[in-house]
């Protein structure tokens, strides 16, 4: 299965981000949410891709978008990584049943067990605007997401 | 990816600016990795000479690197008292010598006085964030040009994916001459 291309409804999920929370996509209804999912927590470079984007969370908050960071590690993992980075946003656990939701969004590495490293610009209406798949390997940056975000029709 | 907003007069600049080939660094003077890279810039300055205009921007990864941003407004300060590229490498060499943790108020005051520097303007400097918003600004042009770690390096406005080593770097160079 392919990656959802932009016009597409944005699959419902309800995700934990910690071990007594969860967070849903509908939560953020009339908001716009940025999705990426990664391979995995603990990468081991300097300015690694949530790293990046932790430092951008300014940026995002004057563009009214909501990030949210998802790969298939666990609530555990999850806690102790964005403890360690100091990451100030949420990050999901697709872990059980595992990448359930990549699979839905077309960005799971069946290879692997692993999501694919890939970005979404979901609207206030829970519609996909922009879609991007990066190699694996590569940090895609966040000049495409700023490019997604200027192209949403401005809010009334 | 291409670099946006492209090398201005408001930028910290090395050569000159009819220089054919045009280097640019984004970088946190907290990072190990351009504290690496920045003999491996002058040894490609050196080599290259009046070909090559080296820009600095700043990068400050202010939540992984604590003493990021100090730094680049540090710099920037030293830069109104005339001494940015001084100060620029001082702060590297700091941090190859000492490590980058050990960065900071008495790193600062340190090199202030080596390159002798006015210490007390640059400590309010720092304090008060005098220059935060040109910082930002620059740590912003990197994110829409496609910066997605430190360093990242543009030639002639477009990003070099390859190794921060001489090597590669004169090579991607020597390729646009």
């Amino acid at each position: 299965m392919s990656i959802l291309a932009a016009g597409s409804v944005a699959p419902n999920f309800s995700l934990p981000s910690t071990p007594d929370q969860r967070v849903s996509l509908a939560d953020f209804r009339g908001q716009v949410v940025v999705l990426a999912f990664y391979p995995a927590d603990w990468s081991p470079v300097c300015g690694d891709q949530m790293a990046l984007y932790n430092e951008m969370l300014g940026e995002f908050r004057k563009q009214k978008a909501q990030l949210l960071g998802i790969s298939v590690d666990g609530v555990w993992c999850h806690a102790a990584f964005a403890g360690d980075r100091k990451l100030h946003f949420p990050l999901l656990a697709d872990f059980e049943p595992k990448g359930a939701v990549a699979r839905e969004y077309g960005v799971y590495r069946e290879s692997e067990g692993l999501t694919e490293r890939a970005l979404f610009v979901i609207d206030a209406e829970g519609i996909i605007r922009w879609s991007f798949l990066s190699p694996i390997g590569v940090n895609p940056g966040a000049d495409g997401i700023f490019d997604a975000l200027d192209a949403l029709p401005a809010k009334g | 990816m291409t670099l946006r907003p492209p090398v201005s007069a408001h930028d910290h600049s090395a050569g000159s600016a009819d220089a054919p080939l045009t280097l640019v660094e984004y970088g946190d003077y907290q990072c190990p990795h351009c504290a690496a890279a920045d003999p491996v810039v002058r040894a490609v300055q050196k080599a290259f000479g009046k070909e090559l205009r080296f820009v600095f921007r700043n990068f400050p990864l202010a939540e992984m690197h604590p003493a990021a941003e100090p730094a680049a407004e540090f710099a920037e300060g030293a830069a109104v008292q005339g001494k940015f590229w001084e100060a620029h490498d001082a702060i590297f060499a700091w941090s190859r010598r000492h490590g980058p943790e050990s960065l900071g108020a008495d790193a600062f005051a340190s090199i202030a006085k080596s390159l002798q520097l006015d210490g007390a303007t640059l400590q309010a400097d720092v304090e008060s964030h005098r220059y935060l918003e040109r910082i930002r600004s620059d740590f912003n042009g990197g994110v829409r040009s496609g910066v997605n770690g430190t360093p990242s390096f543009f030639i002639n406005g477009t990003r070099f994916d390859g190794a921060a080593n001489v090597e590669e770097l004169s090579e991607a160079l020597r390729a646009l001459i």
